[in-house]
């Protein structure tokens, strides 16, 4: 018995508790894109870059509010600095879509193009959070470490693994579930909320009803911003911040933006978590698993692990292959027809 | 007649920067830039027969560049002696292995279609048990050849055939990628294209980086054979020394501009090969077409002509350019370095390369990567100059003047996405526009 | 001079013209129908009247003020509903929530606008929570109506309304249609069913090639035997 209960916390301590973190962080980034995808229907390059920024932001503040003395005890100061990274990220936001993506709502360019224009937003947005705080990896996150230490859980209940909560991992999750609460009630309570699904479903019918276009792309820029600020925080907290690694989590966003069908906000939640446990669940080394659920007799000599964790980038594009090969609409496609 | 007159124009000017360099920064210097400006122009001229002839977004260069340096490795890398007796059978056995569970995946997924939920979960477990197959083919096979002198080699070393051989090898590395993921993706919405070749391209890094057995990883394999002769023999021959005093330089800085320039000659003929070529399928019926379907997909399709197919063509040829520029790229360090290979360089960049130049004409995407790579690379000097300018009021220990200053190698990007935007909302057409024809 | 017309309009889409000086009008309580072979610009002309297209000649006048170069959106606000013939209803959003975009330039209370379109169409009330998506062909062209119904227009213009279901759900269609005429709305469409829908017409507009051809009541046109001989099939 006490065998299956610790192969149960190994995985609990190794799969499923940094799974939901990742996930939360994946679902948010997720968001923002098929956001954008949704109204201005182009996928958003910059999205990653836009993390970056929201994160750096973030760590920044929490730099000043630290040298102020000024803390959350326990829990990161990050999230005390959060908001002013959101403000910050949402008015670069806006002046983006001033300076850059408005000339071609005008024209009406065709989404290729839009993704160009994305790219060239990237390189600015890279060139300025590198110009800002460079290259350097840096660790956001300060209070206290941990929620339950992996020794605490042990003596707690007397088995030979132990189950650690980073509070990053806890507040991952917290946060994820507030901003995505907050997202839903928008969407689905509130009048603007509304005319921007009903702006993404038909666009002419939004336009014949006398929503407001530009409106309705204001508001999204200002929600993609501070879904990209909070889950580039979010990441940088529970890593660390490093500039260059944005970049790399735009394919698994992308592919959980895709899972869920792009433009369908509870497929983006869903997509992010399928990606984030997958990714785990093939690259863990079931080794010590294995060792406690068999006798000793059958115990593997390999590490039991399907891939390598230099491999996760390649889970989330298998999974994108699979999807775009059975159903490219997304595994939750909305029914639009 | 004012168009080419334009286009003269420019290239003279592109000339004179590179000539200014000479005199100012010295030839080596010049050469060495005019090397890398030609192999950015056969990757932009690559990216530009997917944009500019048919219209595919792709943002995997990377990926098929590094195939190409990966071609460089496998055909002109000193052979590893015992290697293949420790490994090759596991290898080449679980490659097979993987290639077989590929084709059967492929077959009975379409075979059992009518199963319903079955087919999911066959397909599954056939592809499961090949995987593992794969690995334990391969593992200890990987196991054995990494232990063969790790400080020196480690993997299975190269067929030790001249370099030259791996320019073409690359290019049908890069085609064999892109035949993969074209017919995933193509057929599509535009996005996925872009987002499943920005997907592959950074996996076959992350294959290139790990994987020691092919490409000893990020310890890197050095001292690939040069096509061209190398400066100690030249130095060391004595009529060598007697041409390069007779023509009053000394014999260390006459063979290093010897080498490059027989790079810059090799370089500019295969440049030259890609154009043409390019130049003649652009105005062929194939070319019409191409653009016809380009320009309205619908229509085009009405007509019979099978789009995805066809774009599938292009995409192929396009990375296959790329490719070949890979392994030229390789050839010209002497060595094959993963982690050299970044999405914003590799990637991003012959994109600005191919908007700025002029889409659908292939002079400007040659224009458009010499110009680029260009201010690439001058962009770290005049930035540090600009900003050392801006600065010189401050105090000399002011700690934001040493963060600028710092600071001042990432003014390029922030200099390439304002060029990139400038470029696409008042001139979206380019330096050398497309010809109408 | 009817409470809206679209005088001597004559457009197109970029190059050829498509209406020719053609003329169409409808007054408070009435319904005018606009029939025609295929092809010979009904839903141009309705496009033209809602502001979708550019006028090259011609004007369209509301209760005796120009309303040419308005907008759609802006046509809306002065009392204009429309219906169009394809995409017409938000699928993914549910029955209520389409009757409360149809509202969204409305700032006051909407919720007896919501029960009089409910009264009209009582399944919509048995199903206002689920997707307009899923409802089938006949009760998405009610979900469309209502919506528009939701600004409270003084014009109400449907663009084959009937396009695609089957005749039963045509004469329910008809029937409320004529219902929410008697409320004092006027009714312009566009309908391939002809002989149906001449029945229920105050005034009919037969168009030929983008010119009118025939103008008189609905039933004069019904009784008419080179009307019925070259449009209603015999």
């Amino acid at each position: 018995m006490a065998d299956v209960l610790n192969a149960l916390v190994l995985i609990a301590n190794f799969i499923i508790v940094p799974g939901f973190a990742y996930g939360s962080q994946l679902a948010l980034g997720a968001l923002g894109v098929t956001l954008v995808f949704g109204v201005l229907r182009f996928s958003n390059i910059a999205h990653g870059e836009t993390m970056a920024l929201g994160a750096m932001f973030t760590m920044l503040i929490s730099w000043w509010l630290q040298s102020m003395g000024i803390g959350l005890g326990p829990l990161p100061t990050a999230l005390l600095a959060l908001p002013f990274g959101i403000a910050a990220s949402m008015c670069l936001c806006l002046i983006t879509d001033r300076a850059v993506y408005r000339y071609y709502r005008r024209v009406k360019a065709s989404p290729v193009i839009y993704i160009i224009v994305s790219v060239g937003v990237m390189f600015i947005y890279n060139g300025l959070v590198r110009f800002i705080v460079g290259p350097a990896d840096r660790v956001m996150v300060d209070g206290q470490r941990f929620i339950m230490k992996a020794k605490d859980f042990k003596t707690a209940t007397g088995l030979d693994e132990g189950l650690a909560i980073k509070t990053s991992q806890a507040v991952s999750v917290v946060c994820a579930v507030i901003a995505v609460a907050m997202l839903f009630w928008f969407l689905n309570r509130t009048r603007t909320g509304k005319s921007m699904r009903a702006y993404s479903n038909n666009e002419d019918l939004a336009l014949l009803s006398g929503i407001n276009p530009e409106r309705v792309v204001l508001i999204t820029w200002l929600l993609a911003a501070a879904l990209a600020t909070v889950a580039g925080t979010l990441y940088g907290i529970d890593k660390s911040f490093q500039p260059f690694v944005y970049m790399q989590l735009l394919l698994p966003i992308f592919a959980a933006a895709i899972v869920g069908g792009f433009g369908n906000p509870l497929g983006a939640i869903a997509g992010g978590f399928v990606i984030a446990f997958s990714e785990l669940v093939v690259t863990f080394a079931y080794k010590r698993v294995v060792a406690y659920l068999l006798p000793e007799s059958l115990e593997p000599a390999g590490l039991v692990q399907l891939l390598s964790t230099d491999y996760k980038i390649a889970v989330s594009f298998t999974i994108l292959v699979i999807v775009l090969l059975i159903k490219p609409t997304g595994l939750f496609a909305q029914r639009t027809t | 007649m004012i168009q080419s007159q334009r286009t003269i124009m420019l290239f003279v000017g592109m000339a004179t920067l590179l000539a200014l360099v000479g005199i100012g920064q010295g030839w080596d210097v010049a050469l060495l830039l005019v090397n890398m400006c030609i192999i950015s122009a056969i990757m932009a001229l690559g990216v530009n027969i997917q944009w500019g002839y048919a219209g595919l977004f792709s943002i995997g260069s990377m990926g098929f560049a590094a195939l190409g340096g990966l071609a460089g490795v496998i055909i002109s890398a000193k052979p590893v002696p015992g290697a293949w007796q420790a490994g090759g059978l596991g290898v080449i056995g679980g490659l097979l292995s993987a290639l077989i569970t590929i084709v059967l995946g492929i077959f009975v997924w379409r075979r059992l279609a009518h199963l319903g939920r079955w087919r999911y979960w066959i397909t599954g477990v056939i592809v499961l048990a090949g995987f593992i197959i794969m690995r334990s083919l391969m593992g200890p096979a990987i196991t054995a050849i990494e232990k063969i002198d790790p400080a020196a080699a480690g993997y299975l070393g190269g067929m030790g055939l001249p370099i030259l051989l791996s320019w073409a090898v690359g290019g049908i590395f890069a085609a064999a990628a892109a035949w993969v993921v074209g017919k995933v993706s193509l057929g599509l919405r535009a996005d996925y294209l872009a987002i499943a070749t920005l997907g592959i391209s950074e996996i076959i890094i992350f294959i290139l980086k790990f994987e020691n057995w092919l490409t000893r990883g990020v310890k890197n394999v050095t001292g690939l054979p040069r096509p061209v002769p190398y400066e100690v023999d030249m130095i060391a021959s004595p009529a060598f020394q007697g041409f390069a005093t007779a023509i009053g330089t000394n014999a260390i800085a006459a063979a290093s501009i010897i080498v490059k320039l027989c790079y810059a000659g090799l370089f500019s003929a295969v440049l030259v090969l890609v154009l043409y070529l390019s130049e003649v399928a652009l105005r062929s019926p194939w070319g019409r077409m191409m653009r016809a379907i380009r320009d309205n997909e619908t229509a085009a399709a009405a007509m019979g002509k099978n789009v995805t197919a066809r774009h599938l063509q292009v995409f192929i040829l396009g990375s296959a350019v790329v490719g070949i520029a890979g392994a030229m790229l390789t050839t010209l360090d002497g060595q094959f370095t993963p982690t050299s290979y970044q999405p914003l360089r590799f990637t991003f960049l012959i994109w600005v390369m191919v908007i700025i130049g002029g889409s659908g004409n292939n002079l400007g995407a040659v224009l458009g990567g010499f110009v680029i790579w260009f201010f690439w690379i001058e962009a770290e000097p005049v930035g540090l100059w600009l900003i050392e300018l801006i600065t010189s009021g401050m105090a000399q220990n002011s700690p934001l003047r040493a963060h600028l200053l710092d600071s001042a190698a990432y003014m390029r990007l922030l200099t390439m996405g304002l060029l990139l935007l400038l470029v696409l909302r008042f001139a979206p057409r380019g330096l050398i526009p497309e010809v109408k024809r | 001079m009817s409470f809206l017309i679209g005088e001597n309009m004559t457009c197109g889409y970029g190059g050829a013209d498509i209406l020719h000086s053609c003329s169409v009008g409808v007054d408070p309580g009435e319904i005018a129908v606009v029939v025609g072979p295929n092809g010979a610009g009904k839903s141009t002309a309705m496009k033209a009247m809602f502001g979708m297209l550019h006028l090259g000649e011609g004007r369209v006048m509301l209760d005796g003020t120009d309303i040419s170069q308005l907008k759609p959106q802006e046509r809306v606000l002065h009392g204009m509903g429309f219906v169009p013939q394809n995409n017409n209803v938000f699928t993914s959003m549910t029955v209520e929530e389409n009757l409360e975009m149809g509202a969204f330039i409305r700032r006051d209370d909407i919720s007896g606008t919501m029960a009089q379109v409910f009264d009209l169409f009582p399944v919509l009330k048995d199903k206002r929570r689920q997707p307009a998506g899923e409802l089938s062909g006949g009760q998405r062209q009610q979900v469309a109506v209502g919506r528009a119904l939701m600004t409270q227009p003084r014009i109400l213009m449907l663009d084959e309304p009937t396009a695609g279901v089957s005749p039963i759900v045509m004469d329910e269609l008809f029937d409320r249609i004529i219902q929410v005429a008697q409320t004092g709305i006027a009714i312009l469409m566009v309908e391939q069913n002809a002989k149906q829908a001449l029945n229920i017409a105050d005034k009919g507009f037969v168009l030929v090639q983008g010119r009118n051809a025939y103008t008189d009541t609905g039933a004069a046109l019904l009784a008419d035997p080179e009307v019925r001989r070259a449009f209603l099939g015999g």
